[in-house]
Formats: C-alpha cells, structure tokens, sequence
C-alpha cells in the first residue's frame, strides 16, 4: 500500500499548532496595542510600567480603570461571541448560523432596554447588565418550552426566530413610547453595542457568566464532530444530543447574554469568525471552538482599536463597526454558497 | 451467542404501527439482507431496534446504555451527511469516538483501525482528500468506511449501496460478506434482490410493517412472496443466481 506522503502529512497535522501560536500571538499583540491607543497621549513604554508598577497618578489611572478593563472587556465579549458562533453553527449544521439565531441577544438587549426605559439603569450600576441576563435567561425558558428539552434542530431555529422577533417588538414599542428623546436616544446608543466607558465592575459582572458559558460550550466539542455525518449517526454513535442540546442553549444564553449584558448588541462576529477559520482547522467543529474564541477576541479588540482611531471624537459604535466589516463578508459568504450549490 | 434480539418489536405513528411485532435474532457470521418494498418499515426497524425511535416490546440494543451501544453497533444512516469539508481520514476517524476517552488522541490502535478501514472500502490513496469534494459514490465509501473504523460485532446499514456504481456496489457486498466470515455480522437494507440473493447468507423480507419471511435467500425469495411483497416475478437461474424478470401480471 502506497502510504501518504510523511511530509504533507506532517505538514497539515502542524497546522492547528500554527494556527493556535499565530492567533494567540495575534490577540496578545492587539490587546497590548488596546492599552496604549487613546485620547490620553501615554507611552507605550510609561503606560506598560504604570500599569505593572503599583505608582499613582493620572498614567495609572487611565491605565488600570479606563484601558484595562476595556481591553479585557474586549477579549471577553469577542471570545464569548466567536466560541457561540462557533459552537451554534457546529450543532445547526449550517454556516450562516450566529449566536444571535436562538433569540438571546435580542432578548438580552430588551432587557437592557427596559432598564434603561423604566430608569432602574440609572439606579445603580449593575441594574442594566442584571436586566439583559434577567431577558437571556427569560429566553431560554422561552426556548426550551417551544422547541422541548430534546427535538430536532429545526425547531430550534424556529423557536429562535420567534423569541427574536417578539424581543424587537417589544423593544420597538418600548422605544416608541419612549418618554422623552434623549431616553430613546440612549437606548439606540446602546443597542449600537460599545465598550467605552466601561470599568472593572463589569468586567466581574459578565466574568462569571461567560466562563460558565465557555466551559458549557467546550464540552460540546466531541458531539459537534459527531454531527458532521448528521443527528441519527451521531445519536448511534453514544452521544446524546439532548444533553448537548442543553449545553448549547445555556451556554450561548450565558455567554453572549453577559456579553449583550456589559457590550450592548455587537453583531456578525459569531457568524463571520467561525467562517473564516474553519478552512484553517480543517473543517472540525471541535478545533473551531478554541480557534473561534480567540479570534472572536482578536476581530473585536481590532474593531475596538479601530473605533478609537478612526474617528476618536465622534464616538464611533463598536457594533457599527463589526457590522461594516461582517455584512460584506456576510455578502461573500452568500455569493460562494450561491456558487457552490448552483 | 447473540448479537441483536428483538422480541415483538413495534413502531406506531399515530395508531398505525408502521413495524408490527417483529420478532428475530440475529447471531454472530451472519450476513443478512433487509428487504421489501417503499415503506416496508426497513428504515424504522433498524432504527427502532437501536433505540433511535421510541418503540414497544424488546431490542436488546436499543436497551443498553448509549455507550455501550455504540461499541456493540454501528449505525449508516441512508442520508450521506457530511457537514463539513473535512478530510477523508477524519470522517473515518470519527468512528473510533465510542472509543476514545474525551480528549484523548487517536491511539495506535484507532489509527490503525482507521487506516484499515480505509483500505478495505479501497479509500486508502483518498484519505487527505477532501469528503465533501468527493462525487457521491465516493462519500458514500468513506461513510461505509467510518463504520467500519468504530469496529463494532454488528453493523447495521440503510441501503449502503444506492447510488454506487455497479463495481463500487458488488465491492461493497464482498465486503460485508467478508466481515461475516470473520464473525462479525451485517444487516443491511437492500433495493438490489440480485446482489442480496447473491452475497447474503440470510434474507429478512418486511412487507407492511410486518417480517413476512425470514430465511436462506432461496426460500425468501420464492415465487410467491416475489410476486406478493414485491408485485415481480423472480426466478433464480441453474447457476444460483437471482434474476428480476418483470412485473408480476
């Protein structure tokens, strides 16, 4: 039997190592670059030592309460999204799948929404974040009682579109009774998703729901393989897929719910993230979560940068931006599907 | 020994059973050929006897925990799924997951069970390819070929050959007939009475829900079931060989 060739083979087993060092090099490099661009002309050498040294002052403030936890933010929201998408298109099966399609994110930002409506945001800090992961919660409920504990993954999808649409809805009717303008303003704001202005608080407000999320997501990655040859043969196969099923929604409930929570409505990166990796993992679901998560952390901590260099002074919205860059790659996304099935 | 009993087995949809108390066991060497026509309840007896399909009465499969199931039988669903574009050889792999503890690599041992099944579905040059850019009948192999790899006694296939060549279709019974040499055992849902005649070593015929007919090939397939179950008239030539002549009248 004439085996393989040792060399090619070698090569492209090496490859998931590749990829793992380049994209962790990648979000190191991004997240570094995160503390020192902004308003406050800082060093980069000043600003690393301030933040390491202990030393007070108005480098290390800027430092330690306004670029930290905004970078680390970042990497949170980013990985949490890219991991979801990752996780919702291995179990769906289908590439246009986002973390979005079950209706946590809309329901997440309605929550937000109400709080910020009803002025219980205004409150104490930790009201609106607590109000989006009151709605994501509410949305899994919701889901579980369409699309049942078990079932297809068709009436999932179904469920996520009704629980989505009736969460923009309700947002819509609480903008248009929105009292005065500036509420509603602050509420499109918001929904515009951003990571400024945000602190340590909540940093410690999403971290516990998002590691959650993570470790629910990771666990997927065994059945996820087994589902690329489809549901019955992976069933045969010893996996269940009701548990995973119940994974998959808490774990994207918590994970992007917190995100949605702390970042506002930050779209296309858990659809566009996996998409672009996947050729780079060579197609198995599992290798694509870890691969998701960091580059999840690297799309959203370079939209980030590009948010603060772009246009500094007029407040550029993070969503904004992810969106800009994700709809045309959503477009071409299409346009190869269209090619490949035609 | 038994590899698979099943004892009044019955699948409702609704009020009509669409498997009607099927009753069989199926021992170790055994090739056998599931056979009858659309909607026979070939499909829903496989399923039902691995516990994919809430059924009443007995399969000793469909009884054991799921892990335990999957190293007693492998499962070819007739939907050729790859989701994917992975390659040749990870597909096959895939059918060492009922083996492996989570996390762990492919052992010598899954490699090797892997690369032997590649060989044997004659996939072994294929195994850096790309499934999802294979035609068709090629996938179809490298799904056998997945089977094959998570080495269980007993496979149960749902029509593994539609759609494969006449050489690729003739390769693939002689290799079901070779596991059932080596004392593994096959049952498989069969279209082709000819090659199920010609390569089973038992025949299971389902008509209506109901197993009408269970036996050597040359029983099975007698006049009067061919013309009953199937509406065609069949005769096996002096050679042994199963010929389809045509529509019963």
């Amino acid at each position: 039997m004439a085996g393989p060739d040792p060399i090619a083979l070698e090569a492209r087993r090496s490859q998931p190592g590749i990829l793992a060092v380049g994209l962790v090099a990648l979000t190191v490099f991004l997240f570094l670059a995160a503390l020192v661009v902004g308003p406050a002309r800082i060093g980069i050498g000043p600003g690393l030592a301030a933040l390491f040294s202990g030393t007070e002052g108005p480098t290390a403030l800027v430092m330690r309460e306004i670029r930290l936890p905004r970078a680390i933010l970042a990497v949170l929201v980013g990985a949490s999204l890219g991991l979801a998408g990752a996780a919702m298109q291995g179990y769906l099966r289908n590439p246009l799948a986002e973390p979005g399609l079950i209706g946590v994110s809309g329901a997440a930002a309605l929550g937000a929404v109400i709080a910020l409506q009803t002025g219980i945001a205004a409150i104490a800090m930790p009201a609106l974040p607590a109000a989006a992961l009151i709605g994501a919660l509410i949305a899994v409920g919701l889901i579980l009682l369409l699309a049942g504990p078990r079932g297809a993954s068709l009436t999932l999808i179904l469920a996520g579109i009704a629980i989505s649409a009736l969460a923009g809805a309700l947002t819509s009717l609480v903008l248009n009774l929105s009292p005065n303008p500036f509420a509603a303003s602050e509420i499109v704001f918001w929904m515009m998703g951003s990571l400024a202005d945000r602190s340590f608080t909540h940093v410690w407000i999403a971290l516990p729901f998002m590691a959650l999320g993570w470790v629910l997501l990771a666990g997927t990655g065994r059945v996820l393989d087994a589902l690329t040859l489809g549901e019955d043969a992976a069933e045969a196969m010893g996996l269940g897929l009701a548990r995973a099923r119940l994974m998959l929604v808490f774990g994207v409930a918590s994970a992007v719910g917190a995100s949605v929570a702390v970042a506002g409505a930050i779209g296309f990166v858990g659809l566009v993230v996996p998409h672009i990796l996947r050729r780079f993992v060579g197609g198995r679901p599992s290798a694509l979560l870890w691969a998701s998560a960091l580059g999840g952390a690297a799309m959203l901590l370079a939209a980030d940068l590009s948010v603060r260099l772009i246009l500094p002074e007029r407040d550029l919205k993070l969503g904004v931006v992810t969106a800009l860059v994700g709809a045309p790659l959503f477009l071409h996304l299409i346009y190869k599907t269209r090619k490949e099935v035609a | 020994m038994s590899l698979l009993t099943l004892d009044t087995l019955t699948v409702r949809r609704g009020t009509c059973p669409v498997v009607d108390s099927v009753s069989l066991s199926i021992g170790p060497g055994e090739c056998v050929g599931l056979i009858g026509p659309n909607g026979a309840g070939k499909t829903t007896l496989l399923r039902a006897a691995l516990g994919l399909l809430p059924s009443t009465g007995h399969s000793s499969l469909a009884n054991q925990p799921a892990a335990a199931r999957a190293r007693a039988a492998a499962w070819l669903p007739q939907s050729r799924e790859i989701a994917w574009p992975v390659d040749v050889e990870t597909v096959v792999a895939l059918g060492r997951l009922p083996w492996r503890p989570r996390g762990a690599p492919l052992s010598p041992h899954d490699a090797q069970a892997v690369s032997g099944a590649l060989s044997r579905m004659g996939l072994a040059s294929y195994r850096t390819r790309t499934a999802t850019q294979l035609s068709g009948g090629e996938q179809a192999r490298v799904l056998i070929a997945r089977t094959l790899a998570q080495e269980t006694p007993l496979l149960l296939a749902d029509e593994p050959i539609a759609g494969l060549d006449p050489a690729s279709q003739i390769a693939t019974m002689q290799v079901f007939a070779a596991l059932a040499r080596e004392g593994r055992s096959v049952v498989t849902a069969l279209h082709d009475l000819a090659l199920a005649a010609r390569y089973c070593t038992r025949l299971l015929m389902m008509h209506q829900g109901r197993l009408v007919a269970d036996g050597p090939p040359q029983q099975v397939l007698s006049a009067e079931n061919a013309a009953r179950v199937f509406g065609i008239e069949g005769r096996f030539d002096a050679e042994g060989r199963y010929q389809v002549l045509e529509a019963a009248s």
